[in-house]
């Protein structure tokens, strides 16, 4: 990717949320960035006009959400005089249909509309389409019904000029980690530096002769990238990176609930699963990220891993901070992210062993 | 599957003919050593004769435990109602909740889909294998189990605990008045049998109203109890939901009033909280989230919601990375050696604001665990003495289960 264009999305950060009232919007926002939980969501009441929100992402990414309502005097005023504010600089469109609509054409004609718009406006943006309510379609039926789905917003696409690259579908529902999966793509399309934090990730893991890394952001639980070595890629579940990130979220509410804090001030600074046949560790990588390890069944690796990614801190530490400086820090990270941390690996596990 | 009971304690019983099961192990050893050719050759009378005998045995030993506790009783007197499984008959008015809580606890139901169970009408048993193997039954409303047609000796005998669902959202006193009927037949035909009363559905009320509604149902069926003469009867009460915790926490008691190992786990339990400061300890099934013990102090609910949380944290990843050992020869050998070594899964949680450890876990074998809340002050340096302290614990532990 040029660096142009890397600038370019970063300038960009505008998320626009849109879709017909009630598919459940600000359901999902609440969720991902709020630490709602399924069922509280249906406290929520219809967004008046556009909710915007801030969401500051690893340091250097800050979403700029707008959760767009969906009513049709709303829609029809984005469409008409607010046009070239709501539209101009759009970085990504998340696009949310309600599988169970009973006005499925016309919500297909909002889309084509919306789409236009932002044809005119930003040509060059990212489309998510989230089919959404999957778990209120009978079990046999959701793969059709899918398919059906996105054939016609396929067409639709197509129809107003927007490539086949440029949208995505995904099925999600906010009772299981589907929702996970769609927001993590979102995320790491829009998280500017992924291949240096994935180049970074893939030295750390070999330094550690880890499984599998998985970064996470703090508060969100949403996973940003991952690195996965050796054997444990035939892993089954593939799922396991929206998995973690549900199974994370709920724990942090339980832990909110038994401290009576607020979930969001929620925050382990390390957990640990040993078993015989691997051994699991989450601990605070950077100021918004959590770094989780998955490590073979063997304690003094395991504990070397924890203070090898202790010590790789300072060196990730700069990809928060890394937007002016942009490729000099980065390579000297890469320099220095390897030279201490071969060394520690080497004097730590042996005093393991000695020990 | 591998439990720590040693075998005759926890297989199945054999599905005995119910009427010759209890004969034998309740005979005086005098009369066990006659052949067992002779006792089934013998004539009805004897058998009638047996039958009586039987039941002023039970209740000469029943008055006498009503004031030894449980446990106590359990080890005195093996009756055959104590070995084997734990037993639980649900008991109640149609559409009381039933069949709810048994899929819920023990098939892992979503409590939402819970609306959609058809009416039980005959009687239905559920069985958990896991570190204890349940048993429960579900007796439908239509039979009454009081009526002098039916066959309650088949149902009743291998009962450890009756539960009587009061479902306090609908009229429940009709409830009351027939749950009273089975109290009192229980009382006096199977006074062994625990009763427990679970007040249930009661999420979506108002804390006042649960306790207004709780307290009047216990002082009515103690006042009637007491006039009918069984006031020394205990009958314990609690309030339940299937959408919470709560049930989870009020099927754990009923468990746990049924295992005669009960007094020495907490015993085991109260040592291992004070001597290294932990707030709350507890014995968890692994797979039901029942805990089968815990330790002196208080229990709040929240207490237990937290670490049956943090099993199924734990469960859940395990089963996303643990698959190694489902197809490579090499790793299931290597996870054999790590059992061996007594080095069994542990997990805990340290949270940022104090730097203490706040969830302590430690795997006994694969169904039994032990979930601790930590107190103030259990910093990292501190986790080698407790590392040690549980491991005593554990080993503690597989002495109890190994008879």
């Amino acid at each position: 990717m040029s660096t142009t264009e890397r600038s370019k999305r970063q300038k960009q950060r505008k998320v626009l949320l849109m879709g017909r009232s009630g598919a459940g919007k600000s359901s999902m926002r609440s969720i991902i960035f709020s630490n709602y939980v399924a069922k509280d969501v249906r406290r929520l009441g219809a967004t008046v006009d556009v909710e915007h929100s801030n969401i500051r992402f690893m340091g250097n990414l800050m979403l700029n959400l707008w959760d767009c309502g969906g009513q049709d005097s709303f829609v029809e005023s984005y469409l008409s005089n607010q046009r070239s504010h709501v539209f101009s600089s759009v970085a990504v469109l998340i696009f949310v249909f309600d599988i169970s609509s009973k006005v499925a054409a016309s919500d297909m004609v909002s889309f084509a509309d919306t789409i236009r718009a932002l044809h005119e406006f930003s040509p060059n943006s990212k489309i998510f389409v989230l089919i959404h309510k999957m778990d209120l379609v009978p079990g046999e039926q959701k793969a059709r019904a899918l398919q059906q789905k996105a054939h016609d917003v396929r067409t639709t696409c197509e129809d107003e000029g927007f490539l086949g690259q440029q949208v995505e579908f995904w099925a999600t529902s906010i009772w299981d980690q589907s929702l996970y999966k769609a927001w993590t793509q979102v995320i790491y399309f829009l998280v500017p530096n992924a291949t240096v934090i994935e180049n970074m990730l893939e030295k750390l893991a070999e330094l550690l002769d880890a499984r599998e890394l998985i970064l996470y952001e703090r508060t969100t639980c949403l996973v940003v990238t991952h690195v996965t070595r050796g054997s444990e890629g035939r892993n089954p579940y593939t799922d396991r990176f929206e998995r973690i990130s549900s199974i994370l979220k709920t724990h942090k509410h339980s832990m909110a609930k038994h401290t009576g804090t607020m979930a969001s001030e929620v925050s382990f600074a390390e957990m640990q699963i040993k078993t015989g046949e691997f051994m699991f560790f989450i601990t605070r990588l950077t100021e918004n990220t959590n770094l989780a390890v998955v490590m073979p069944g063997d304690e003094a690796a395991f504990n070397a891993a924890r203070v090898n990614v202790q010590l790789a801190r300072q060196e990730f530490a700069h990809l928060d901070i890394m937007e002016k400086k942009g490729k000099e820090v980065q390579r000297q990270a890469d320099t220095r992210g390897s030279a201490p941390g071969e060394d520690d690996v080497d004097t730590i596990s042996s005093q393991a062993r000695l020990s | 599957m591998r439990t720590l009971f040693s075998e005759n304690i926890l297989s199945p019983s054999p599905t005995p003919a119910p009427q010759s099961n209890p004969f034998e192990l309740l005979f005086p050893s005098s009369i066990s050593t006659a052949s067992s050719a002779d006792s089934t050759q013998s004539s009805p009378t004897q058998n009638e004769w047996l039958t009586q005998h039987l039941q002023n045995q039970q209740r000469t030993e029943s008055e006498t435990a009503n004031q030894a506790n449980y446990a106590a009783n359990g080890q005195q007197a093996p009756n055959v109602r104590r070995k084997g499984n734990p037993k639980m008959l649900f008991m109640g008015l149609r559409r009381s909740g039933k069949s709810s809580i048994q899929k819920v606890v023990f098939e892992k139901l979503s409590p939402a889909d819970t609306l959609f169970l058809e009416p039980t009408s005959r009687i239905g048993t559920v069985k958990m294998q896991s570190f204890i193997t349940f048993e429960s039954v579900e007796l439908p409303h239509q039979l009454s189990a009081t009526t002098p047609d039916f066959d309650h000796h088949a149902v009743f005998s291998h009962i450890g605990a009756v539960i009587w669902v009061l479902d306090v959202q609908d009229e429940y006193l009709t409830s009351i008045s027939e749950m009273i009927q089975t109290a009192v037949f229980l009382a006096e035909n199977y006074p062994r049998v625990n009763f427990e009363v679970f007040i249930h559905k009661t999420d979506g009320l108002s804390e006042e109203y649960k306790y207004e509604t709780f307290r009047e149902v216990r002082q009515r069926v103690q006042d009637e109890l007491s006039d009918l003469g069984h006031g020394d009867r205990s009958v314990s009460y609690f309030q339940t939901s299937i959408f919470d915790h709560s049930i989870f926490e009020a099927m754990s008691k009923v468990v746990q009033r049924l295992l005669p190992q009960l007094p020495a786990m907490e015993a085991l339990l109260n040592k291992l909280c004070s001597t290294c400061g932990i707030q709350k300890a507890y014995l968890f099934d692994t797979m039901s989230k029942i805990y089968v013990a815990t330790d002196a102090s208080p229990t709040f609910l929240k207490d237990y919601e937290v670490c049956s949380d943090y099993v199924d944290v734990i469960v859940d990843i395990k089963q996303i990375y643990g698959w190694h050992g489902q197809d490579g020869e090499g790793k299931a050998v290597s996870e054999r050696r790590n059992q061996d070594d007594g080095d069994i899964g542990e997990s805990m949680v340290t949270y940022d604001r104090s730097g203490d450890t706040y969830i302590y876990a430690r795997e006994i074998n694969d169904y039994l665990s032990l979930i601790c809340v930590m107190g103030k002050g259990s910093t990292t340096n501190k986790r080698v003495l407790i590392d040690y302290n549980v491991g005593i614990l554990h080993d503690a532990l597989l002495q109890v289960f190994k008879v």
